[in-house]
Order: C-alpha cells, then structure tokens, then sequence
C-alpha cells in the first residue's frame, strides 16, 4: 500500500486517520474511498455535499505580457475574450488536432491566467506550454497549493458559512478571495455534476481548511471512486481513458471548447482537422451508452452493431449509484451515435444489450443564476 | 469451513463442495452491484476463473479453490447481488462444485490459520 516513490498531498495524513484506503494516481498517493465505501459516497454527493482532495492536480499561473492571446496558440478556445472573475472549460491540442489535456483556465485577478490541468499530465502539459509559448509567457507552477472540491446541493449553503462571497458567484466565475481566512481561488465548478466549488488554498492551510469543513455535518469526505461514478453519470470524459492524444474535440463531443472565433480564424492547432470534422462531421463519436442486461461494460469492452460486427469501444464504463444500472461511454460511427440506437456491449465474450444514450445521464445541476 | 489466500471459503458436505467469499473479501470489495455464476455442468480445476463480482468501481475474478463439477450456480444473486455484502458467508455463496478430491479440500486452511493470514496482510 505504500510506495516510496508515490508522491502525497498535503491531505495525506488526513485522508489516513479518516480510514481512507489509499491507492496510486497520477503518482501520487490517493484516498479511492473511505469507510463508507463508493456507493454511499457517491449518493451522499448527490444529495447533501461531498469534499474531494484533488491536490494531485496540476495548477498553475500563466504570466507575462499578454497571456490570454498566448494560451490561444496552444488551445482553440477563446481567452482574449475570456472576462475577469470568468472561468473557461479547454483542451490542450497538438499539432494533428488531438487533445493533450483537458483543462481549466480562469481570470480570478489580476495575475495572468490560472490553470487546472490534469495530474497525470501536469508535467508534460507545463512543459509543453513553457515551450511553445517561450520569450511570451513562463507557467509558474502553484506546487504550494492544495485544491479541494465541495460538491452537491448543500455544497452553496456550507461554503456561504466560510466564504459569503461564494454565494454571489455562479457556475464557472473564479475569484480570489479571502475566506477561511486564507487566500482562495474559489470557482463554481466541479467533475460531478452538482453545484459546488473548486478551493485552492495554500498547502501550509489545507489541513484546517480540510477539517472545517467535514466538521459540518452536511460534508463528508469522498474518494476517487465517487469522482469517478459522479463524472460518468455527469456526461464528463476522463483524460486517458475517453479523450487522449488522438482524439479531437469534434470526436469528443467537446467541440463546444472550440470557440465560434476561433473556429472563424482557424489559427489553433490542428485547425485543418478540426475545421473538417466541424463541417463534414467525424469518423468516430464519444456517446453514451445504456447497458440494458448483464454485467457492466467497462474500458476496453468492444462495442457491436445488432449484427454483431464490431463498431467501436468502451471508453469507461461502470455501476451508476443514481440509476441502479451499468452505463458506459465510448466510440462509435457517428451513424450510430444518435440517442435511441440499440447496440451490444460484448463483456468476457458476451453480447450484451445496450442503448445510445445522450448524456448527462443524470441531470447536471449548475447554478447558472442566482 | 476452509479458506484460500484469494479469500474464498469452502464447505464440504459429503463431496459437495460450496463456495463463496470471505466477510474480509465482501468488505474489501464494497458494494456489490453484479455477480456471474458459474451454470451447473461446468468442470473446473482449482484455480479456474469461476464466477464474476462486480461493484461499481471494478470487476473481480473469483478462482476455484477445489477441482470438480459444477453442480449448481446461486442464480438467486442475479436479482439480489447485495446478499454477498449482506451475508459473504451464507446465502451469498457462488456454487457448488462436486468435487473429486477430498485431499484438496483438507489442504486450505482453516479459520485459525486464515485469520493469521488476515493478520500478516
């Protein structure tokens, strides 16, 4: 269980003494459940709140002299026109048009762009934005910071006791702002689906702000396993498994990251590709799936046309708390990719039924007003 | 009862053998949201992939801890997958296997020597 060359949040010795079993991620070592276990965490999420530690990811601030129109050379979307106190959902792409992260990037001050990347990725997306944008902008990595996560319907009403602020923001604003009495980037955002913010705090304070919250009795520590069901009921592909270095945003169904300018200006990278797959539409098309008998269908798991020839592959797949059955996303032509067409998931050999299923597959519930 | 390192448990009734998984196992393995059993007439040998538990996070192979014949799957945790959390050790069994070697049977360990091997995990 423990490796000496995993890396540990600042939460670390928190997630222990909560009984967490902890896991390798990303290379470091992460709490994939607590006591309660995956199912229970998952419902409380949806119903009350729920604090994730996501350390482990990478942030950072992009600064220089005009970092909003640098970051659109290494993204398609569109950050000059990106507001302050405004959040914004995009894809790191390469050259061929194939996504290298997903992230987010957000104006909470006056302090370049800051950005959440993946924690798997995080070294090489740094990398490649230091290189690619050299003599414009530098990436100054936040390694001294934690990122925590309070999602669910009573995540608003928790935060309003530390942060009013908070309160005042809807989904995908980001501020800097002082609460717990520390310094805070706080955005109303999150991986589940729910209302409920992202927190990153200094690593010195994470502790604290960490047991203030879980001693409201409307929050209870959750782990990656939730994070995990949470996001695939939510709609949400997880880098490395439904979205890698091959793969578009049109193929995605992320072309939303593809901004309406940018796409005018075709000046990102991979605009060829891009720009023909938005017109003509793609070879292939992340969907969700319905698994309507058997076993759940899981990453790797082939998916066949009614008469059984293979047309593409489950991306993840699992057990959704919410809607007691197995659902699972993945690739297919786009001519089987609309909502309603009945394909077969072959799990160890077996064709199983499945349904085209639009996603969310359970309704996100964003504060888009308040 | 006898156990295996995979946390399988064993009962023996003349020379039919019942299987399921340990409270150990039940716990460690959280929710239980799928089960696939073995149907009767499968032969197996010890070590054989014998049934499927899923919980929403993973799939798990359960192994076959006596060779033999199966003679029944619990087809009842079909509609009742949660009974393997709820009872591992009783009505949450996986199959019955007649089994062709009593020796095999006598060779797992018993409580004491699986709750020291619990100890030593």
């Amino acid at each position: 269980m423990s490796d000496a060359n995993l890396k540990t949040t600042p939460l670390n010795a928190a997630h222990i003494a909560a009984g967490a079993r902890m896991v390798p991620f990303a290379g470091y070592s992460m709490p994939v459940q607590y006591k309660d276990g995956v199912m229970k965490e998952h419902l409380w999420t949806r119903e009350n709140a729920g604090l994730f530690d996501v350390s482990h990811m990478g942030q950072a601030r992009l600064r220089g002299v005009s970092p909003l129109s640098a970051f659109e050379e290494v993204t398609p979307g569109d950050f000059i026109g990106l507001k302050p106190g405004k959040q914004r959902y995009s894809v790191l792409l390469n050259k061929k048009g194939g996504i290298i992260d997903d992230l987010m990037a957000a104006r909470p001050d006056d302090d370049g762009l800051f950005v959440v990347v993946n924690g798997a990725c995080k070294d090489n997306d740094f990398k490649i934005i230091d290189d690619e944008l050299a003599g414009q902008v530098r990436i100054d990595r936040l390694e001294d910071r934690a990122l925590l996560a309070l999602q669910g319907p009573k995540a608003a009403a928790v935060l309003a006791d530390h942060a009013p602020e908070a309160a005042t923001m809807v989904f995908m604003d980001a501020r800097s702002i002082t609460a717990f009495g520390t310094d805070a980037i706080i955005s109303r955002t999150g991986y589940t689906g729910e209302d409920g913010y992202e927190i990153s705090i200094p690593a010195s304070e994470a502790e604290r702000v960490w047991n203030t919250l879980l001693a409201d009795d409307r929050v209870k520590p959750i782990g990656l396993g939730a994070r995990d069901s949470l996001r695939l009921e939510a709609g949400l592909p997880l880098y490395g498994h439904d979205v890698d270095e091959t793969v578009s945003p049109v193929e995605a169904d992320l072309a939303f990251a593809v901004s309406k300018k940018r796409r005018e200006a075709r000046d990102f990278p991979g605009a060829a590709r891009i720009s023909k797959e938005l017109a003509e539409g793609a070879s292939r098309k992340r969907v969700g799936l319905t698994v309507l008998e058997g076993a759940p269908a899981r990453e790797g798991a082939e998916i066949a046309d009614e008469a059984g020839n293979v047309v593409g592959v489950i991306t993840s797949g699992g057990f959704s708390p919410s809607l007691g059955k197995p659902i699972a996303m993945g690739f297919v032509p786009p001519a089987l990719a609309v909502a309603g067409t009945k394909l077969k998931v072959i799990v160890r050999g077996k064709p199983q039924s499945a349904e085209v299923t639009a996603m969310p597959f359970v309704p996100h519930r964003y504060v888009r007003k308040i | 009862m006898r156990f295996t390192k995979d946390h399988e448990w064993v009962t023996l009734e003349g020379d039919v053998a019942t299987v399921g998984i340990t409270a150990y196992a039940a716990e460690q393995l959280g929710d239980v949201v799928f089960v696939e059993v073995p149907e009767a007439g499968k032969a197996v040998k010890a070590g054989d992939n014998l049934a499927v538990v899923e919980s929403v996070k993973a799939a798990s192979d359960i192994y076959a801890p006596v060779t033999g014949e199966v003679i029944e799957g619990n087809t009842g945790l079909g509609d009742a997958p949660e009974t393997v959390n709820d009872q591992p050790e009783k009505a949450g069994w996986f199959a019955k296997i007649k089994i062709a070697d009593q020796a095999e049977y006598e060779a797992l360990m018993d409580r004491a020597a699986y709750e020291d091997f619990l100890q030593s995990l």
